[in-house]
């Protein structure tokens, strides 16, 4: 992340392409291309999933993905798009998933208020994390959200209502395709709709430059914590989808490796876009699945993969940029970097001679 | 307008501002000049609530401010525009001067306002589109002042904005400035630039190692020999 700091230096380059906003006839000649496939795309698979010889495993993996969107949509909302650092979200998606399964197995909540309810607990939690936590900055934030998400699961593991260790199982398979569908494209739709208001406005403000904000009159804790919330309760949802698709949940599911895997999709695809997002917990749910045939050295294809991206495009597969972007229909060039106004190279280089005027003349005076 | 009684503000063990009084006036222009590390910068914090004095008092029109949020604050009518220009990069420079007017309630005006900024600031409605990142330096300072503009402050603080700027455009800051003031608008000035500050402004407080050593109007200011053999190159009419 600190990697784009140098970015700046070159202050009036746009990575983009300078001023010009015009969409370039590349653009013009794959909209409809890709919106056709996009359809096509998505058509297809509900109608191969209707098919009553669909493979249950494809459509597992199928699931898998789409929870594993939710959870990176979430979590960027607080990393990518707020700037927080928090890497605890497998906790926020075990209160979801223990919520919503003891409602729906033991209290025979159906599911869609049993999801809500866990949204809603895997939320409040994020906001009690949430108020405290925030006053923290960068590093301390990581530690204090990765020591919540293993207080979580010690919890879990010790109190009689979960299981424990030996988890909770028996719980209804409710979770279908349509459901994961469904709540990812309500939570896209919510999130991104979020992020072009005037609330994403203040929360990209605290990303970029918190003082700034601070000092506009913007309540800064309030949009953190308002951005914590949500990813929460997103996570939450994705919890409760993924309990009842394998039906059996235990602490150890929702353990560091889970949040650091949500992580990793969302610094893949770019902090700061939900279309990388989506692409990147794609990939990384797929890719795994692909790799079977490398046998016992899929792990290893798997990592160098990872590796090569980022050291590709540090900045993710997509930097800040959205479909919209890339298909030319916002016209705004958006700089591919992070780039903060202040210490950039030139300033800081201003600066220095600034002192060294007044300091010469000090000297001079003082002869 | 704004008063500061006896104001003591502590960085841990760091004693910054050791017990400083100061006071602006209605449509004036102050400036606070010092050398660097006097404590020109959290003097301006402290007024707009981004560190809390340990003692002593700030007023704003008989209201305290040294106990209020730094939002509560900006809404009394009090804009801040740090050092070092901090706008908002990867947002447009309309959006940077939106969020300039967050903190207000009239949104009807919030768009004459905007006019009224590029008017200011031809180079910013020429580039309102274009995320501020990748402005120039001294775009970015214009953007930062006419962000600051956009919340309609009574009361200005300006934290060395010639700052690393070339003289051409020093020139042109300082004569908006004083276009901002002849608005109707007050401002505390902070500048390294003390000769140009002390030209615009009506009065100046001098600061040395967190302490007011000089105060008074700009121009007797400017002819203390003190003065100008520490800040103002010595021979400077
Ligand atoms: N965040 C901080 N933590 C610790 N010490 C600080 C902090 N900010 C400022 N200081 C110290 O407080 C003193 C006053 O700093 P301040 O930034 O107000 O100076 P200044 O007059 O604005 O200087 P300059 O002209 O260089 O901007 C300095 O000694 C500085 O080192
Ligand atoms: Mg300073």
């Amino acid at each position: 992340m600190s990697a784009n700091k140098g970015a700046n230096m070159d202050e009036n380059k746009n990575p983009v392409g300078g001023t010009s906003t015009r969409r370039t006839r590349w653009q013009k000649a794959i909209q409809p291309t890709v919106i056709v496939i996009a359809v096509v795309l998505l058509v297809a698979l509900n109608l191969y999933i209707r098919r009553p010889d669909v493979d249950p495993y494809i459509l597992g993996v199928l699931c898998l993905t789409g929870i594993n969107m939710i959870l990176a949509a979430g979590l960027n909302l607080i990393n990518g798009f707020t700037g927080q650092f928090s890497i605890g979200h497998a906790g926020f998606m075990a209160v979801g998933a223990y919520t919503a399964a003891l409602l729906t197995t033991y209290r025979n909540f159906p599911f869609l208020p049993a999801t809500v309810l866990g949204a809603l607990a895997a939320g409040m939690m994020g906001l009690v994390v949430g108020i405290p936590a925030l006053r923290l900055r960068g590093d301390y934030l990581a530690i204090v959200t990765l020591g919540f998400g293993e207080i979580i699961r010690v919890v879990i593991n010790n109190i009689p209502i979960t299981g424990g260790a030996q988890g909770l199982v028996a719980i209804p398979g409710y979770t279908t395709f349509y459901w994961v569908e469904g709540w990812l494209i309500l939570i896209l739709v919510l999130i991104s709709n979020l992020i072009r208001s005037g609330v994403g406005r203040c929360l990209l403000a605290i990303r970029e430059d918190e003082v700034a904000a601070t000092a506009l009159g913007v309540d800064t804790t309030f949009y953190k914590v308002l951005a914590f919330t949500i990813g929460a309760a997103s996570a939450g949802v994705a919890g409760s989808l993924y309990a009842h698709q394998i039906m059996y949940i235990d602490p150890s599911v929702f353990g560091f490796f889970k949040s650091i895997e949500i992580l990793i999709a969302v610094v893949l695809g770019g902090l700061g876009s939900l279309t990388g997002s989506v692409l990147a917990a794609g990939l990384l749910t797929a890719l795994p699945e692909l790799l079977r045939g490398f046998a016992e050295y899929r792990m290893i294809v798997y990592s160098a993969l990872l590796v090569l991206v980022m050291l590709i495009r540090p900045a993710g597969l997509l930097g800040q940029l959205e479909a919209v972007d890339i298909l030319g229909w916002r016209r705004r060039p958006r700089p591919q970097w992070r780039t903060t106004g202040a210490g950039s190279g030139s300033d800081a280089f201003a600066a220095v001679q600034a002192d060294l005027t007044t300091t010469d003349r000090l000297r001079g005076a003082s002869k | 307008m704004l008063t500061l009684e006896g104001l003591h503000v502590y960085y841990g063990g760091i004693h910054a501002l050791k017990g400083i009084s100061l006071m602006v006036e209605e449509g004036e222009i102050v400036t606070l000049i010092g050398a660097n590390g006097a404590g020109k910068s959290t003097t301006l914090r402290a007024i707009s609530g981004l560190v809390r004095p340990r003692s002593g008092r700030i007023l704003f029109e008989q209201q305290p401010l040294h106990t209020l949020p730094a939002d509560r604050i900006v809404r009394l009518g009090i804009t801040h525009v740090p050092e070092g220009r901090r706008v908002f990069a990867s947002l447009s420079v309309r959006e940077n001067l939106q969020l300039g007017a967050y903190s207000r309630r009239d949104r009807g005006e919030i768009t004459a306002d905007l006019h009224r900024v590029y008017e200011l600031f031809p180079r910013l409605g020429e580039r309102q589109n274009q995320s501020a990142g990748t402005l120039s330096g001294g775009e970015q300072q214009m953007l930062a002042i006419g962000r600051a503009l956009m919340a309609r402050p009574r009361l200005l603080l300006l934290d060395e904005p010639s700052m690393g700027l070339a003289p051409l455009l020093v020139m042109e800051i300082f004569r908006i400035i004083k276009e901002i003031n002849h608005g109707g608008t007050t401002i505390l000035l902070v500048e390294q630039n003390a000769n140009q500050a002390l030209r615009v402004a009506h009065r100046a407080y001098v600061l040395q190692s967190g302490e007011i050593v000089r105060e008074g109007p700009a121009a007797e200011v400017a002819q203390d020999p003190e003065v100008r053999r520490a800040y103002l190159g010595g021979d400077v009419a």
